[in-house]
């Protein structure tokens, strides 16, 4: 069947990284690729749950004397939008969405799809084909196109856009762990376990999942990346979080229309977008090279 | 090969169908009241009822709407008061134009960049690419947009703010930025395949063996590596072509161009559901058949691939 579904982009980017990346490494430098995505994250996350402690404004206040302040005037570090709304402010608080996405809407796919995957091939038979043409469906459509349809039908709301991404980001998940479980069924330690009469769930769950996880936790990294940027992107087009609450996704949107004289506001969430996104992707770079040291 | 694959797409296509059936029964409450939205009369409730069958069991609603697909009528927008099919058909080039240029953009970009990567493994070439490339793997392709605009169109005045242009030199001219933001983008994922795919065929036999044949370096890595190294890329193609369409459904709205995913987006606002239907369903068809073609050459390219799929 070669390759008409074979991967997402982040799922090339996995394959690659865990075939190339840190071959001649030494055990420290990946160590140190690990620890700094951790670092980079912590220090998100810790600004994002101190916002209160760390500034003074409310995103939302609004100050009319002081609109579209450039970065560095003193009181509003990062300057202020078109309403004078202090911008640290609004990148501190609007995190909160963004963060809650990565997570919320990562953890939930990616038990979903595991439980999924492994069901399916480790039962096979008519439930397999069933779900998996199932996710050869999914992957027929344009990822973000069929998430803004759902969301366009639902109705455009943070809670509508997990809904969406739930529906349909479980697919990748569940077509990893299907492959993995079903190498791992013919396995030796696979077929002692049955022959010892475990019931299925004991096998699939104590003896397949802790041996075969690391795939699935690896891409998941991935897709926090992912998920990150889809937040920001609904923000972005209007179908996620609306305004006057801050989103990373929704402040580039609005900063768009002051990049004539005011580029900060476009700039600036942007910047902690990739920040974030970075430190995904230097924990999941780290973790598919402490893995793989594990291997061997 | 034909017989298997045709059986498979075919269930593809169907299985696309339903789920784009299904997107209207997600609209809580009345579909006709949200489709006609402020044009709501209640003549005009009862047609659509009729039109999409509301009184009908699902089977037959379903059955409805593939006799309708198959007369290519997508429904009626009542937000520009034309056939849903007449309002898409309007945005349907500036989209393609920008996939085309962006997918031409993103192989000038990355071929060279990713074929030097694998050949100076380590280098400063992979060095710098490894890092650029993790940077922008993290960086949303709207906001990426947006910085180029900044810097290109608003600091340095080279290119224009916004627009689709007029003639295709002039297509080409104002498509250039949001081409290559989604090129830029793309590259990510062609770079880090060629990379690998010319370290695997550097090792491979017939390259000793075309050395000791005594043909000249330079031949070898035109005619042996590189080839076979674009070959693996080609599958990366259009493998993601949906995430071509994704950067594109973006980087049109930030670029205010009048294509498909502006119309997708502005559908969405102004609940013009037969629109974002439609859409939904020709990028859905769109990729089935660009994989397809994808397979094809790959099959042309490489008379290994056709025996595998023959299997």
């Amino acid at each position: 069947m070669s390759t008409m579904w074979a991967a997402s982009p982040s799922e090339l980017l996995m394959r690659a990284a865990t075939k190339t990346a840190g071959r001649r490494r030494s055990v420290t430098r990946r160590r140190m690729t690990l620890i700094a995505g951790l670092v980079m994250l912590g220090l998100v996350i810790a600004a994002v749950l101190l916002a209160p402690v760390l500034v003074s404004y409310s995103p939302t206040a609004i100050d009319p004397l002081h609109p579209l302040a450039p970065p560095g005037t003193p009181g509003h570090l990062l300057g202020t939008d078109q309403f004078g709304r202090d911008l640290l402010s609004r990148v501190l608080y609007g995190g909160r969405i963004d963060l809650a996405i990565a997570f919320g809407a990562t953890i939930v796919t990616l038990v979903g799809g595991t439980i999924i995957g492994l069901v399916a091939g480790y039962v096979g038979g008519k439930l397999d084909s069933f779900l998996m043409r199932l996710v050869d469906l999914f992957f027929a459509f344009p990822f973000l196109v069929l998430i803004i349809a759902i969301v366009a039908m639902l109705g455009p709301s943070v809670f509508n856009m997990f809904l969406a991404i739930w529906i349909t980001s479980w697919v990748a998940y569940a077509r990893i762990m299907r492959a993995q479980t079903v190498v791992a069924k013919k396995q030796q330690y696979v077929l002692a376990a049955r022959a010892l009469g475990y019931r299925p769930w004991r096998i699939m769950f104590r003896h397949i999942l802790p041996t075969t996880a690391s795939a699935v936790i690896l891409f998941s990294m991935v897709d926090a990346v992912g998920n990150i940027i889809l937040a920001a992107s609904l923000g972005f087009l209007g179908l996620g979080t609306q305004p006057p609450t801050p989103e990373w996704g929704v402040m580039i949107s609005d900063g768009q229309n002051y990049i004539l004289t005011s580029w900060w506001l476009a700039t600036i969430p942007g910047l902690a977008v990739v920040f974030t996104g970075v430190a995904f992707s230097l924990i999941g770079d780290g973790l598919a090279d402490l893995l793989r040291a594990g291997d061997r | 090969m034909l017989p298997r694959r045709l059986v498979h797409l075919v269930i593809v296509l169907l299985g696309i169908t339903l789920v784009t059936f299904g997107l209207l029964r997600l609209i809580p409450g009345d579909p006709a009241l949200a489709i006609l939205g402020s044009s709501y009369t209640h003549a005009r409730a009862v047609a659509i009822d009729n039109f999409l069958g509301l009184n009908r069991p699902i089977w037959i609603q379903y059955g409805l709407f593939m006799g309708r697909l198959a007369r290519g009528n997508l429904g009626f927008s009542f937000f520009y008061d034309l056939p849903a099919s007449t309002v898409i058909a309007h945005h349907v080039a500036p989209t393609l134009f920008l996939v085309i240029y962006s997918a031409v953009l993103a192989a000038a970009i990355s071929f060279p960049i990713g074929f030097g990567a694998g050949l100076r493994r380590g280098g400063v070439l992979d060095q710098s690419a490894r890092v650029f490339f993790t940077l922008s793997f993290a960086m949303p392709a709207f906001w990426l947009g947006i910085i180029l605009i900044i810097v290109f169109s608003v600091h340095l005045h080279v290119f224009p703010l916004n627009g689709f242009g007029s003639g295709f030199v002039g297509h080409l001219y104002n498509l250039f930025l949001p081409a290559l933001t989604i090129a830029l983008g793309f590259s990510t994922v062609l770079v880090r395949s060629l990379r690998a795919a010319t370290i695997a065929t550097l090792q491979a036999e017939f390259i000793d063996t075309a050395q000791m044949k005594g043909i000249p370096w330079s031949q070898v890595l035109w005619r042996h590596v590189f080839r076979n190294a674009v070959l693996a890329v080609v599958a990366v193609y259009g493998v993601n072509l949906a995430y071509l369409i994704s950067g594109t459904v973006l980087v049109e709205n930030v670029f205010a161009l009048p294509g498909l995913g502006t119309l997708l987006v502005s559908s969405v606002a102004d609940r013009d559901y037969p629109v974002v239907q439609g859409v939904t369903l020709l990028f859905a068809v769109l990729i089935v058949v660009i994989n397809l073609l994808t397979d094809v050459v790959q099959a042309a390219l490489d008379p290994r691939v056709g025996q595998e799929i023959g299997e």
